[in-house]
């Protein structure tokens, strides 16, 4: 045994160096993460903007194994059913987002919601599009750009109930009562008042769920399919970007899978703009 | 009397106000409760409509399906094993590399980092779990495989594929595509997640608890093992089943990869098939019957494992949550 007041510097030593060890390797799976975020986007841009170019926006997508074509009825697609998406998500969102931070406080109900909700977030999104082929599709009797915008308004609304829930309890709980004090009813204090409060934090959350749904395939594959044509009927089979990806990625052609590629390029940069100007519009608000 | 009749109709009025106010407020409520019933009604629809549409394929092969080898679309034989099988392996290689590595870098981010690279570095983590899972499938199918079948393949049969009792794992053809590419293709994209809840969980220890060790005399390394890592447990688990939830369910990313073959194989490196893969190639084009039925079993399956992971996930989370409030 050693004596207890006696400093024994080879015990320290290599503690020391096992802390080291430790920490080095912390730092290379953080240069691991990094690489491979580099990687990925030096690649997508490195093919990405080879293949991009003036048709790619100009004309629909070319038939298999032919040259030329672009994305433009897969682009049109892709912002018809994702703006649609993000009308019916909007409102559904926020005001279960507001029950939930208003009147949910105690309530079994609302404890409920928010676990099932939470896991809804996660969900895997192929078998939300089972589900509205299921409900929808089969009853319709055929794919269409409506099936397709349901099925990403089942996964943004989660995003956009957990944000906006978050953002709202941030509000100072002085600022109600004030409005109360004044005479106010709930919902005029709910929507004026706190919803008001909280609006760039709320937006924060609608652009996080617009940035998660434009990346969504699995959902799409089997509601609103894809269609080879220009067309902007929602009621009907509809290209998307996405499954568009998809399908020329995994064919043989080197055209399609160099216009794979630049839709890909296309999406990531509408994803990681998104949320980066998220970030921005919560910032400022913070910040005020 | 004039007096009066004003005051009178003055609280006429306010009655009539109030009155209204309360209307609207039933509403509001009432049609808030409604939005936020949606999400319930969904996820209660989404399990009769699987089970419903799965019943003929549940009916015809029982509780077998979930354990039978064959799928056999022309004489309507189904078993859901190969699936099954593919989604739990592919998911557990993910965890097996991800968690070592979104533990270095929670740890790097909460301790060893220099404050002005915290953010920086912590939203460029972010940004990674944003990227699209179909870009990580096309990065895995058209960069990563090709690289994986001719290096690291050969690399790793040389070496694990030697070891007695491990070899077979590492066996059979180096074709880039398989069951272990997807695993790693997986494990890249759920790492963010797990690597950011992690982060989160870290910073709720109470400073006064590590300043204390530190008081003693620990190292960095052993205020992490020895007090953050207890502290945070139930969080730091939860944060990794939430990892692997999306793993279980993810479909892009593992179709592109994973080879698509219906056979069972014990090694790592052949082809093979997910729950959300078999979904992503066979649902366009089965026709309504047995083969139909049977990919929503799949899908049942998928939807009920992933449904029990998050459940948990979600209540040690819930756990660890509570610690923060005890800490305040």
């Amino acid at each position: 045994m050693s004596n207890p007041t006696h400093f024994d510097a080879g015990i320290y030593r290599r503690r020391k160096i096992k802390s080291n060890i430790g920490l080095f390797l912390s730092m290379s799976a953080m240069a691991v993460g990094l690489i491979f975020l580099l990687w990925i986007l030096s690649i997508l841009m490195f093919k990405g903007f080879s293949a991009l170019n003036v048709s790619m926006f100009t004309q629909s997508t070319p038939a298999p194994g032919s040259e030329g074509g672009g994305l433009l009825n897969a682009i049109i697609g892709s912002l018809m059913i994702v703006g649609s998406c993000t009308l019916i998500s909007t409102p559904i969102g926020v005001m279960a987002g507001i029950y939930l931070s208003e009147y949910g406080e105690r309530s079994k109900f609302a404890s409920v919601t928010r676990f099932v909700n939470d896991i809804m977030l996660s969900a895997p999104s192929i078998v939300v599009g089972l589900f509205i082929y299921a409900i929808v599709v089969v009853n319709a009797k055929h794919f269409s750009g409506w099936a397709g915008t349901l099925a990403l308004a089942l996964i943004a609304i989660p995003v956009v109930v957990r944000n906006t829930e978050n953002m709202l309890r941030l509000v100072p709980v002085t600022l109600r009562e004030a409005a109360f004090a004044l005479g106010a009813p709930k919902w005029k204090v709910s929507t004026t008042v706190v919803l008001k409060a909280a609006r760039s934090g709320v937006m924060t959350g609608l652009l996080l769920s617009l940035a998660r749904v434009s990346g969504e395939t699995a959902p799409l594959l089997f509601t609103a399919l894809n269609n080879q044509f220009y067309s902007t009927n929602m009621n009907a089979p509809m290209a998307n970007l996405p499954v568009v990806i998809y399908q020329f990625a995994m064919s043989p052609y080197e055209n399609w899978v160099n216009l794979a590629w630049g839709g890909a390029l296309l999406i990531t940069l509408t994803v990681l703009g998104l949320n980066i100007l998220a970030r921005a519009v919560f910032k400022e608000k913070v910040a005020v | 009397m004039a007096t009066f009749d004003q005051t009178d109709t003055l609280a006429l009025h306010r009655q009539k106000v109030v009155r209204m106010q309360r209307i609207q407020d039933f509403i509001f409520e009432k049609t808030s409760m409604t939005f936020a019933l949606t999400t319930l009604v969904v996820l209660l629809g989404i399990i009769a409509s699987l089970i419903i549409s799965a019943w003929p394929a549940l009916v015809e092969f029982g509780f077998p399906f979930f354990y039978t080898i064959e799928w056999d679309i022309i004489n309507s034989k189904f078993g859901g094993l190969i699936a099954i099988f593919g989604t739990v392996a592919t998911a557990s290689i993910a965890i097996l590399i991800a968690l070592p590595l979104s533990f270095g870098i929670a740890v790097f981010l909460t301790e060893t980092c220099p404050k002005p690279l915290r953010r920086p570095l912590g939203t460029a983590i972010e940004l990674l779990a944003a990227v699209p899972s179909i870009i990580y499938g096309m990065f895995g199918l058209f960069v990563f495989a090709p690289l994986f079948a001719e290096y690291i393949q050969p690399a790793i049969a040389a070496t694990l594929g030697q070891i007695p009792g491990l070899g077979f794992l590492f066996t059979g053809a180096f074709n880039g595509i398989g069951i272990l590419a997807a695993g790693l293709i997986l494990a890249m994209m759920i790492l963010p997640f797990i690597a950011s809840v992690m982060r989160d969980v870290f910073e709720i220890v109470p400073s006064i608890l590590k300043e204390s060790a530190y008081g003693l005399g620990c190292t960095t390394w052993e205020v992490v093992t020895k007090i953050v890592l207890p502290y945070t447990k139930t969080g730091v688990v939860g944060g990794v089943m939430l990892g692997l939830g999306r793993a279980l369910g993810e479909t892009m990313a593992v179709t592109f990869v994973i080879g698509n073959a219906h056979k069972l194989s014990p090694s790592l490196f052949s082809p093979g098939n997910s729950i959300a893969s078999t979904l992503a190639n066979e649902f366009g084009e089965a026709e309504p019957g047995l083969h139909y039925s049977s990919l929503f079993a799949l899908g049942l399956a998928l939807f009920i494992i992933t449904l029990i992971v998050l459940s948990l996930a979600k209540w040690m989370l819930l756990r660890a949550e509570a610690k923060k409030g005890l800490k305040s």
